[in-house]
């Protein structure tokens, strides 16, 4: 090669560094460094006041080093895995009521005329747009004591001969938060995977005899399924890592995971089961989407 | 068509409407209580601008504000700036570690960035919370998003326009300052928007990060709906609102493609 040749070739090497170093450093040192050092917390001591005992120290007295004693803390006692046994299940029945309701719309959207169709999308995502904590806090007002969704449905029991409720403060007030937050992340992912459907699939059923019921549960939700899992992740890992609103919408039994972390780093600082409870998060979603994908590749060919 | 056919066609617009209705009815119901002449979020009793007058006079609102755009400008600027980097790289080098390292962030729960960035900063930097760790915080999260607008825009763009450049002399400077920016201009924009956007909004990583001096908005309407909700909250949650639907709206015009079904 000649001089100029393998100038040339350096110059785009330099160029190729000046261009992707300043994004990997950065990612490095407030990724890659933080989380590496959240594994390590979790392998060591709490400190007296808070924070984390040192790892090297002279004094006997002190508890120092590496240690598995939060894992082992964690399994002890059944409550912290009933906690993450809890948190799965509203993630998975967040995803299912948000599939429910995204599915019409999605396929709708997808069926509509293309300059309706962009409509459509920008209308799911305006409210999406809107301050999280601010859609949280509508359902405050919508589900309080003097709403008239909360006055209709005591009425209702009334009439029944039930025990009034209170919708605020419940169960029910966090799952119905949690579907309203995240329900675009189903239906955004669910429109896209519908659009791609060839039409002549659904006229070739109809040829061969389908009814309505039968395109649908044979042909459009099959091949959807691929959009339904990738939507299916969208809300079920988020919905994992919350504690706003059990927080604000729950009761005092309406932990999730999120409320466990969060108060081992702000409230008992105890950062060392704070990092485990948060590697044992990190395992449970990897362990979720990986599953998910082999489902999805599975089936992708129905 | 057949009146089964029509039947079903009914029912897919009752159920979108009804999820629609769904979507917008909590907002709106916000909206409404802002001017609402009572302290309660229970009747409506009259039409009032009180709220709003109350929100001019609430010192800390505004400081938290100030502090909100501050930090949105900076971050947004930063992660635009790496992001828009770290979307050539992954186009032109094909980098897929830079592509993970890029995406994971936005792909966990928010609060495991959040938790992991607060014990690195106290443990290991030292650093007193407030404006500067909240702002590398958000930087953090931003660059994914930048990065994948700015990487789509190249991916749909033709590859010899770069070449044509480079063939008649241009330095790898000038084929990016005259050739690749204005191209992907539309795509920074959008992604400097949405990096805006995520950032005023953001309240999970920046309540980990914040300590105990500094407020933003989110923050202080977090406090506010934990101790003592006022119809004052409505009133800044609807300027909030009517906010972001801008932000979104001119975003859509910058750069549809954004939009379009993948966020």
């Amino acid at each position: 090669m000649n001089r100029a040749g393998s100038n040339l070739l350096s110059r785009e090497r330099l160029v190729k560094w000046l261009v992707s170093g300043p994004p990997f450093a950065f990612l490095a040192l407030f990724f890659v460094v933080p989380f590496t050092i959240m594994v390590l917390a979790s392998f060591r001591y709490p400190g007296e006041f808070g924070g984390l005992a040192p790892i090297l120290s002279t004094d006997p007295q002190v508890l120092h080093g590496l240690t598995t004693e939060t894992y082992r803390f964690f399994v002890s006692d059944t409550i912290y895995a009933e906690i993450f046994l809890k948190s799965i299940v509203i993630a998975l029945l967040t995803s299912l009521i948000c599939l429910v309701m995204a599915h019409p719309l999605a396929l709708l959207m997808a069926r509509s005329p293309k300059k309706r169709r962009d409509l459509m999308v920008l209308l799911v995502i305006l409210p999406f747009a809107s301050n999280f904590l601010i859609r949280v806090y509508a359902w405050m007002i919508l589900l309080g004591p003097q709403a008239a969704l909360n006055k209709l449905v005591n009425s209702a029991l009334a009439l029944a001969g039930v025990a009034q409720v209170h919708l605020l403060f419940s169960p029910f007030a966090v799952l119905v938060a949690l579907v309203y937050v995240h329900l675009p992340f189903m239906i955004l992912p669910l429109y896209t995977n519908l659009e791609t459907h060839d039409p002549m699939l659904l006229d070739a059923a109809q040829d061969l005899g389908a009814n309505a019921w039968q395109r649908f549960w044979r042909v459009t939700f099959p091949l959807s399924l691929p959009g339904i899992f990738s939507g299916a992740v969208l809300v079920f890992i988020p919905v994992l890592g919350i504690f706003a609103i059990p927080e604000i919408l729950g009761g005092t039994g309406d932990m999730l995971v999120g409320n466990l972390i969060k108060d081992q780093f702000l409230a008992t600082r105890d950062w060392p089961f704070g990092s485990t409870l948060s590697i044992i998060l990190i395992i449970v979603v990897l362990l979720i989407t990986w599953l998910t994908s082999r489902l999805g590749v599975g089936r992708r060919y129905v | 068509m057949s009146s089964a056919a029509q039947r079903r066609g009914y029912a897919l617009w009752t159920a979108s409407l009804a999820v629609y209705a769904f979507l917008y009815l909590p907002l709106a119901v916000v909206i409404a209580y802002s001017f609402n002449d009572s302290r309660l979020n229970a009747e409506w009793v009259g039409f009032t601008w009180h709220w709003y007058r109350v929100l001019l006079h609430d010192d800390d609102m505004i400081a938290a504000a100030g502090n909100s755009l501050f930090i949105a400008l900076v971050s947004t600027f930063l992660s635009t700036v790496l992001g828009t980097m770290a979307g050539l790289a992954m186009h032109r080098y094909g980098m897929k570690v830079l592509g993970v390292l890029v995406l994971t962030p936005v792909a966990m729960p928010e609060i495991l960035l959040g938790v992991s960035l607060l014990l690195f900063f106290l443990q290991v930097l030292n650093l007193t919370l407030g404006l500067v760790s909240i702002i590398l915080a958000h930087i953090t999260f931003s660059i994914g998003f930048v990065a994948v607008v700015v990487r789509a825009r190249l991916a749909s763009m033709d590859e010899s326009m770069f070449e044509a450049a480079r063939d008649l002399g241009a330095t790898p400077w000038q084929t990016f300052r005259y050739v690749t920016f204005p191209l992907i201009l539309p795509a920074v924009v959008a992604g400097a928007l949405m990096a805006f956007t995520l950032s005023i909004d953001d309240f999970v990583i920046t309540f980990f990060t914040a300590g105990v001096g500094v407020q933003t908005l989110p923050l202080r309407i977090y406090s506010m709906i934990k101790i003592a909700v006022t119809p004052e909250v409505n009133a800044i949650s609807s300027l909030m609102i009517l906010l972001t639907m801008t932000m979104i709206l001119l975003a859509s015009r910058f750069a549809p493609d954004a939009l379009r079904g993948k966020l």
